[in-house]
């Protein structure tokens, strides 16, 4: 087998006994990426010159015996919607085509402490809105398993390229499930962590207040090493919550004992494909086999997740992407094309003898907000701006935000009830494997329930992971859902790690 | 609760979008749905439940009052599409 093919702890191992130089699995990476990814299609961009020479540094500073950070040498692939200073940032999105940060989020900024590699920025849904990567402005990205097939979304780019072996981890966001379902797509794994673990500065905001970072890999360990090294406080997030880093990978291979694992009914209901369905019973028997019990539980309000979900994240979303205006920063629209254009609307009005609506005309600055917003943002941005807008505006704000954000109270409140009785709930990341691309394109909605499995870990602030549990006949991954208690992220990869390594991974 | 594409002219002035007759036509009948679909949570009791902002409590996050060097001007402008080495240009407001 490749180094390529293999975890990210066997790779750091062979840097680590030098059996190979950080240049050298620098180099077979970008390799790897140059015959793959023109179909793939992961990478929104490469930074081989930069990669290339922080892996020459990492190098020369083992050789002189120098402290090296615990991924030193490490290609990371790198969602492209957290900033860094050296890379453009675009979020798949004409809006910040050629967008610079002026700095580096703390995730990156911790990244390179570490002496990682950066190798590239991954594709994803426009500013992360989407369950399959078909929403970004540039490129479509392939599932490795099956071009044919989407490999979700929105962090669809680093999913596939962990995938594929183009890098052994990658960074994602999850807003919904975001990681988790790629992840699960893919037949890799992911974490969403506890809201406020890892730091949200310079993470590009969608909806403030489910957004996460977390770690993509191919196995639970080395998940469990990305989210040590880019986890704990930062004081520029004040949502960041005030803990040290964890320290998973230490604890990461000791099984538990007495596990208590929670069933919901519901989650294998109808809807869920037969395949996942076996494959994911089959995985809690093999918990069973280790010793867990296994316990029903009841989540009586999982089923309003979807719709509450699809309530609050719009709303932040038109919040949020209110700063891009095409003045400080991002696309601006020809100004002088819509000067010109009002102008001659004006005139139109006057010659007719309609001063009212000529008077109601937009000033030349709301039109040109408004044009540059409407060419830079895509179908799927704009629709959640408006029904957020819609949700928020004067009228509305009870009926569909406020109501929302009472059934979130009521979901959390399920979630606290059942960790009473049990340490983990157990069940399927997606009802349905890898769909076709452009399958469920011009059904918003049909893709919004694709998150049925996951937001309720993003509406209450949960960490939960999506791991392999087998694959369905046609090949196509499958993905077990694991959620915890808030913070109880040290329990979650253990227990990951046990059906894992019952599988002989 | 049935939204007309008049409704819809007016939320996208309110976000600063401008829709096209193409795109009026395709989103108004995915917002009804996805409306529709939402209005479910009327079903759900919520009396007396206090609403749930953040995944965390939130409280007040202080730093100490010290002065500290913020974004450069220069880093800040040298995103933006036109500037003047001062300040954003943007379109006049005032006496158009």
């Amino acid at each position: 087998m490749a180094l390529l093919d293999t975890s990210a702890r066997h790779q750091l191992h062979a840097l680590v006994r030098g059996d190979v130089t950080a240049l050298e699995l620098t180099q077979q990476h970008l390799a790897r990426i140059a015959e793959l990814d023109p179909t793939i299609g992961a990478f929104l961009s490469t930074s081989d010159e930069p990669a290339l020479a922080q892996a020459e540094a990492v190098d020369l500073e083992r050789a002189q015996g120098a402290p090296v950070g615990p991924l030193a040498g490490l290609p990371i692939a790198i969602k492209d919607n957290l900033c860094d200073s050296d890379q453009l940032t675009t979020c798949a999105s004409r809006m910040l085509e050629g967008f610079s940060p002026p700095y580096d989020s703390t995730v990156v900024a911790r990244l390179k402490a570490e002496s990682a590699v950066l190798i590239g920025r991954t594709n994803l849904d426009e500013f992360a809105m989407g369950g399959s990567t078909e929403n970004s402005a540039f490129q479509q990205t392939r599932n490795p398993r099956d071009p044919e097939r989407s490999p979700g979304g929105s962090s669809g780019g680093s999913a596939a390229c962990v995938a594929a072996g183009m890098a052994p981890l990658a960074i994602g966001s999850d807003t919904g499930g975001s990681i988790r379902q790629p992840a699960a797509l893919c037949g890799i794994v992911g974490l969403k962590p506890t809201y406020g673990r890892i730091s949200r500065y310079g993470l590009v905001a969608f909806a403030s207040s489910l957004d996460q970072v977390g770690p993509m890999g191919r196995t639970v360990e080395d998940v469990a090493l990305l989210l040590d090294a880019i986890s704990g406080h930062d004081p520029l997030d004040s949502t960041s919550l005030p803990l040290p880093p964890t320290a998973c990978h230490t604890t990461v291979n000791e099984p538990l004992a007495g596990l208590k694992i929670g069933l919901v009914p519901e989650h294998f209901a109808k809807g869920l494909d037969g395949e996942i369905d076996a494959a994911v019973r089959a995985a809690i028997d093999a918990y069973r086999s280790l010793g867990a019990k296994v316990i029903e539980v009841e989540l009586p309000h999982s089923r309003f997740a979807v719709a509450t979900y699809y309530v609050i994240a719009p709303c932040e979303a038109s919040s949020n992407l209110a700063r891009y205006d095409g003045i400080h920063y991002g696309y601006r629209a020809d100004e002088a094309a819509v000067a010109q254009e009002l102008a001659a609307e004006r005139k139109a009005l006057l010659a007719a003898g309609d001063t009212r609506a000529a008077d109601g005309l937009d000033s030349n600055l709301v039109r040109l907000y408004r044009r540059s917003r409407s060419e830079a943002f895509g179908p799927e941005v704009k629709r959640r701006i408006m029904i957020g807008t819609y949700a928020l505006s004067a009228g509305y704000y009870d009926a569909y935000y406020l109501k929302a954000l009472k059934v979130r109270r009521l979901i959390r409140q399920d979630y606290d009830a059942a960790f009473e009785k049990v340490d983990l709930i157990a069940g399927p990341c997606t009802p349905s494997p890898a769909f076709k691309l452009g399958e469920l394109a011009s059904d918003p909605l049909a893709m919004y329930l694709l998150d049925l499995y996951t937001v309720g870990a993003n509406l209450a602030g949960l960490p939960a992971i999506s791991l392999p549990c087998g694959e369905t006949a046609s090949g196509l991954p499958i993905g077990l859902h694991l959620t915890a208690p808030a913070l109880e992220e040290d329990r979650l990869l253990r227990a990951a790690r046990m059906y894992e390594l019952a599988r002989g991974e | 609760m049935a939204i007309s594409r008049a409704d819809l002219e007016k939320v996208a002035l309110l976000a600063r979008l401008t829709l096209t007759d193409e795109e009026l036509a395709t989103m108004t009948p995915q917002v009804a749905a996805i409306l529709e679909y939402v209005d479910q949570l009327n079903a759900v009791n919520t009396d007396g439940v206090e609403p749930m902002a953040h995944a965390v409590e939130l409280r007040n996050v202080l730093r100490e009052d010290l002065r500290r060097t913020s974004l450069l001007r220069e880093s800040a402008l040298a995103s933006a599409p036109k500037h003047n080495h001062e300040g954003y240009l943007a379109p006049a407001v005032l006496g158009e």
